[in-house]
């Protein structure tokens, strides 16, 4: 569409501007200041510059427990997606059936974090958990406090469940957005379901998918609260996500200058990704 | 050529064949869709399940059916005021937060989908960068902030430190809305002597009225699931049940049965909101730009 030149919308802005900057630009630069400074007590600290920079760098719990992040938003990604989009072509387009599964498959998105991880801990237990009793009865031998395998594969299932619904709603919306006479060209064509898809669907769905890799993209990489419920990094640390290890070190250690830099780069790091992803996306929809 | 009668010999068998592999696509289509369906009902059922039974049960049985099933947990949480408060308290917040979300977001939205200006394209990616924001970082700093503003334990320090990351994306959902309504519509309410305000509320709110319900539901959403900062902002007087349950250890471990009660309070009004806009939530983002 086109817009008209008026720099006078700015007012318009300054709600959202003034509330933003006041959550996020105050809270960034007391981060920055801790993240150049050892604090010793009240009153007490000395500028370092990078030096806490440097160390995060080098702490190989850090390394690790990135490397896991990148590990499980890969596989989150590779997991949701196909699957979300599969899930949103099985659904019926309109009608009450249509209603009650969209209801239905957007449940898990209202569960609360801890709610979602109090669920999966009893769920998945293999003694008296449904999920656990199963996986066991059919001849696995799975128990997510012991083995590093069943506590993965535990947290992506139960990610699965919980975060799949979004990126169904919004296939579902790309494929909605599609009028009925490409629909009626296609079977005139004698189209096959599998041409119907490739070149008629799928070109519909890439906005969409841009936001829902995203918006996993993201989510994922900043998980916290579901597998702390569930395995609280273990076992070992085998489940140490960034945003775990990065509470333990702000909250449990109380290292604030150490915390601080971990927390810049973690947010530079995700900046970075949601660019990179966006780019590649964006460039694909054109072509 | 082939006459009618030939014709008919070929296309009979042929449409036969179709209409059975179309049945045949249907049944697999319903039952595969069944299962997923059934993926997610599971866990539901599991927590809905716990919350009927005494905690030794819930460590004990694995009983598909809820064993001596009983409503005690329920009873529990409504006659205790730091249950009950904490969960009127979470849905304060969480209407704050889509409120004041709603408030800020509308003419911003407005502002991006009609107008160009200096700086527009940053604004609006550095809003969404905050989306990006892992809440794990802010948590200190959040704390000293609102603790200096005198806003701590206040359901208005949980609305607000919220709409950090809710903000940038109802900022987005509404734009698309917004760009899907021509222009013309607004040209002709100011040449008609609307002024902006008037026109926006009278005229132009209406027509996006299913993008601003949907713009609700993802902020009431993803206020309702946050826990980290909600447990950082709040100490007793606006303790959210999230937190609350957070909290229920006791000598003798974890009470899973009141842990699942809660928890099954905690979907209700999820459920309700999810009601109330199934019919819009699927065309939310379809129109979002990207």
């Amino acid at each position: 569409m086109h817009k008209l030149d008026d720099n006078r919308a700015w007012l318009l802005i300054v709600p959202v501007f003034a509330l933003v900057a006041f959550n996020a630009i105050i809270p960034l630069m007391t981060v920055v200041n801790y993240s150049v400074q050892d604090i010793f007590g009240p009153g007490q600290r000395a500028f370092i510059g990078v030096e806490w920079f440097r160390e995060m760098l080098r702490d190989p719990t850090i390394q690790a427990a990135f490397i896991r992040q990148m590990v499980f938003s890969g596989l989150v990604l590779a997991i949701q997606i196909p699957l979300g989009i599969a899930i949103a072509l099985l659904l019926p387009r309109s009608g009450w059936k249509s209603s009650l599964a969209i209801i239905l498959i957007a449940i898990p998105l209202l569960v609360p974090f801890n709610v979602v991880g109090t669920i999966w801990q009893v769920y998945a237990r293999p003694e008296i958990g449904l999920l656990g009793r199963a996986i066991n009865a059919v001849g696995f031998d799975y128990n997510y406090t012991a083995s590093p395998v069943a506590a993965w594969v535990t947290l992506l299932l139960m990610d699965t469940w919980h975060w799949t619904p979004l990126v169904i709603l919004l296939a579902f919306a790309g494929l909605c957005s599609i009028p009925q006479p490409y629909y009626q060209a296609a079977r005139i064509d004698g189209a096959s379901r599998y041409a119907i898809f490739r070149y008629i669907e799928l070109p519909k769905l890439k906005g969409v998918m841009t936001i829902a890799v995203l918006l996993r993209f993201m989510d994922s990489f900043m998980i916290y609260t579901e597998p702390f419920v569930v395995t609280g990094g273990g076992p070992g640390s085998s489940t140490t996500f960034l945003s775990i290890r990065l509470v333990n070190m702000a909250v449990g250690q109380f290292d604030l200058g150490p915390a601080a830099a971990f927390s810049l780069m973690y947010f530079l790091v995700i900046l970075l990704f949601s660019y990179v992803f966006y780019t590649i996306l964006k460039m694909n929809s054109r072509a | 050529m082939m006459s009618i009668a030939e014709t008919t010999l070929v296309a009979a068998p042929l449409a036969r064949k179709r209409a059975r592999s179309g049945g045949r696509r249907r049944a697999i289509t319903a039952s595969l869709l069944g299962l997923f369906l059934i993926f997610q009902a599971l866990p539901i059922y599991w927590i809905v399940r716990m919350s009927l039974m005494t905690p030794a049960n819930v460590l004990s049985r694995p009983d598909f059916l809820p064993v001596d099933p009983s409503l005690d947990n329920y009873r529990t949480i409504f006659s205790d005021p730091s249950w009950y408060m904490s969960f009127v308290n979470q849905i304060t917040y969480v209407c704050l937060n889509t409120v004041i979300s709603l408030a800020v977001a509308l003419p911003a939205a407005y502002a991006f989908s009609r107008y160009r200006f200096i700086g527009d394209k940053h604004v609006f990616f550095w809003l969404f960068t905050n989306r990006m924001a892992p809440p794990a970082v802010f948590l200190l700093p959040f704390f000293q902030l609102y603790s200096a503003v005198g806003l701590f334990d206040t359901p208005w320090a949980v609305a607000l430190a919220h709409t950090l990351f809710v903000v940038p994306l109802a900022v987005w959902i509404l734009e698309g809305f917004m760009s899907g309504i021509p222009r013309e519509i607004d040209e002709t309410a100011l040449i008609d002597g609307y002024s902006l305000p008037r026109f926006f509320v009278t005229i132009f709110m209406p027509l996006i009225a299913s993008g601003v319900g949907v713009t609700a539901f993802f902020c009431f959403m993803f206020s309702w699931i946050e826990l980290l900062l909600a447990r950082t902002l709040t100490s007793v007087d606006a303790r959210p049940i999230v937190v609350t349950m957070t909290r229920t250890a006791s000598s003798s471990g974890l009470d899973w049965g009141l842990l699942a009660a809660a928890g099954v309070l905690t979907i209700l009004p999820g459920v309700a909101v999810i009601w109330f806009v199934r019919n819009y939530i699927a065309k939310g983002f379809a129109l979002g730009r990207v």
